[in-house]
């Protein structure tokens, strides 16, 4: 209904809901927060390769060196610059918890919302499917998944995290598009003969669109909480340089135990933690806006 | 109502010996069992294919690297092989899954590589316990806790309790777990000195022995506490939101108001109305919950050193030592079914409408 009188003002109707989305934005302090820390990591990590040479030199007088002028974070144990690396590191992981959370949501739609309108055999074999995938502990299968299966690429890593992860997002998006399917405007697509493709993809999916969103940034930690543990434990390739890869060289390395080692430590963690409390906070005020009736409480 | 009627015209019907089958097969219980059953076999097989399909196939790794290392004959290599993995490759694939499906219904997951002489039993048995304790009881500490929590901030709506328990719970839940584990030790024990590093990891202290006493106890809880105190950080504010909504919503329900209007004390309205009715969701939701603490265990184990289950599976992972993987990860399996097959039945004795709805559907 919304999407037939907003058609032939596109332009301005996007640009004032566009408006109005930021207004509702500032409007809850933590839900900002959390939208300028993500868009400043995630506008770090795609912009930073373009300005900051990758290739640091070794500097053997350097190692572990204090924080100091042009080394605001100091010096890692082979003498290169910390801070560099922060801002260069979070690239694979921005990059995969993206990508992997859209594999997980792109087939948890799908496949949920298809259940929910098709129902019957599809639908129960997807349940029994989802409850069978859902009793492995994925971080355990991939584990094994990605120490057997040198996963160098980051792409591969996504693929594998997003495929083992969406039952959970299925559920619930099915659970939603189960009721859905039982209100008027769906009742008279079906009247019209839309199809089952149109039908689901063009009437439900789109007015789950909110629920997908919050659900998506949420399977965004996820895919984080996941690629920075295989990292950590050196179960994926620890080739170049990342967040992840970062705690691990300083853990096997007992980095820990070194007063001068604390930057290095600190600061990927800070970072991780700082992303993973961006995403929530911002999912927090995406909720608020999407669902005017929290608002008031 | 409605699903007893047709067993009663069936038993008058066919008499009364199909008539209990047919009502054994409908009991929720009966079938509930038989699911789970079925997750594990599926769980199973899909192990011993992935096993299979793994790059580089162990067992022909395995044999190779005996003919190359030892200068072995190849038929000596696959007959050890064979004792190894607990199946023998030279056999056709479904007599060698026939043989692996009724080991594990013995308790048979071969022989551990790494440590030869070990079966992949005895180093699960040794493990899993500790895995389970740790996590046991970081659970029930966290869930109990959660659960106080969110109650006191239903109760309470928009007060300083509220804010802060939402602020500082939702903080520490967007932490991944290992890395507050790396921050309890960089911070904890290396730059305060509160704890003793080198003597608190590992499970317990040398020389202890697992016997019952209470310095075998005091032990085991001293040096279990750090993976618990991670644990629990990271899952107790989750527990207090999730009970904080439903406990507001059940304040919201009719009966909350009724029974107020009957003059019932305060307390007996927080147990037996509010309380019990507010719980009554996340029943489910712990069981879901005990399958990810566990999974994130491994993370957890490695940071503290604690050698439970995690720690097992990391380094046969690392070793590529495939019995004692594939045996991990159907323990692991068969635990999650399991906690999520009990907190199913509880949740069937606790709300009757669980089981008429299976039923109908």
């Amino acid at each position: 209904m919304a999407q037939v009188s907003a058609a032939p003002t596109v332009e301005a109707g996007n640009r004032g809901a566009l408006r109005g989305f930021f207004r509702e934005l500032t409007r809850s302090k933590t839900g900002f927060a959390g939208f300028i820390i993500v868009t400043l990591i995630v506008g770090m990590s795609a912009l930073a390769p373009i300005f900051i040479d990758s290739k640091m030199p070794t500097d053997l007088d350097a190692i572990w060196g204090p924080p100091r002028a042009g080394h605001w974070l100091g010096t890692d144990m082979a003498g290169k610059d910390t801070l560099k690396q922060i801002v260069l590191g979070g690239q694979t992981v921005v990059f995969v918890g993206f990508l992997a959370a859209a594999i997980t949501t792109v087939i948890a739609v799908v496949v949920g919302s298809l259940a929910a309108y098709i129902r019957g055999r599809f639908d129960s074999f997807m349940l029994q499917l989802t409850d069978i995938v859902m009793t492995v502990p994925q971080i355990v299968l991939l584990a094994v998944l990605g120490a057997f299966f040198s996963l160098d690429s980051p792409i591969y890593l996504a693929l594998i995290i997003g495929c083992l992860t969406w039952p959970v997002l299925m559920r619930s998006i099915r659970a939603q598009a189960l009721s859905l399917k039982e209100r008027e405007f769906v009742e008279a697509a079906k009247l019209l003969d839309l199809g089952t493709t149109r039908v689901v993809f063009g009437e439900i999916v789109p007015n789950m669109a909110s629920y997908i969103l919050i659900n998506f940034i949420i399977a965004v930690t996820n895919a984080i909480y996941a690629l920075v543990g295989l990292y950590v434990l050196g179960l994926a390739p620890l080739a170049g340089a990342n967040w992840g890869i970062m705690i691990n060289n300083a853990w096997i390395g007992g980095a820990m135990f070194l007063p001068a080692a604390m930057p290095y430590i600190l600061a990927p963690i800070a970072m991780i933690a700082l992303l993973q409390l961006g995403l929530i906070m911002l999912t927090r005020s995406l909720e608020e806006i999407l669902n005017p009736r929290l608002r008031d409480k | 109502m409605a699903t007893v009627s047709p067993s009663v015209t069936t038993a008058k019907a066919d008499g009364d010996g199909r008539s209990i089958l047919r009502r054994i097969w409908r009991s929720y219980v009966l079938r509930r069992i038989l699911r789970a059953i079925f997750i594990v076999w599926i769980v199973a097989t899909g192990v011993f294919f992935l096993v299979r399909l793994l790059p580089g196939n162990p067992v022909d790794v395995y044999i190779n690297d005996q003919i190359g290392k030892y200068g072995m004959t190849y038929d000596a290599a696959a007959a050890q092989a064979a004792a190894l993995f607990s199946f023998d490759p030279g056999t056709p694939l479904w007599e060698q899954y026939l043989d692996y499906l009724g080991g594990i219904l013995q308790g048979d997951f071969g022989m551990s590589i790494l440590s030869p002489g070990t079966s992949v039993t005895d180093k699960i048995a040794s493990h899993l316990p500790w895995t389970l304790f740790s996590v046991g009881i970081a659970l029930i500490i966290s869930v109990s806790l959660g659960l106080l929590m969110g109650m006191a901030m239903a109760y309470r709506r928009g007060g300083i309790l509220d804010h802060t328990i939402s602020t500082i719970g939702s903080t520490l839940h967007a932490i991944p777990n290992y890395l507050l584990a790396l921050m309890i030790v960089v911070f904890g024990a290396v730059q305060m000195g509160i704890i003793n590093y080198g003597q608190i990891r590992g499970k317990l202290s040398p020389g202890i022995e697992p016997e019952f006493s209470l310095r075998f106890l005091q032990d085991a809880f001293y040096h279990a506490s750090l993976p618990i105190l991670t644990y629990v950080l990271t899952t107790v504010g989750t527990w207090a939101l999730v009970m904080k909504s439903s406990t507001t919503q059940i304040l919201g329900e009719d009966y909350v108001m009724v029974a107020r209007a009957r003059g019932l004390t305060d307390g007996r309205i927080r147990t037996s109305y509010v309380g019990r009715n507010a719980v009554l969701p996340l029943v489910a939701q712990i069981a879901t919950q005990a399958g990810f603490v566990v999974g994130g265990a491994i993370f957890v184990e490695k940071v503290f050193r604690y050698e439970g289950i995690g720690i097992t599976l990391f380094d046969s992972v690392q070793a590529r030592d495939y019995p004692v993987i594939q045996g991990v990860l159907l323990i692991v399996t068969i635990t999650v079914v399991t906690a999520n097959l009990l907190s199913d039945l509880a949740y069937s004795v606790l709300d009757p409408r669980i089981r008429t709805e299976e039923k109908e559907a």
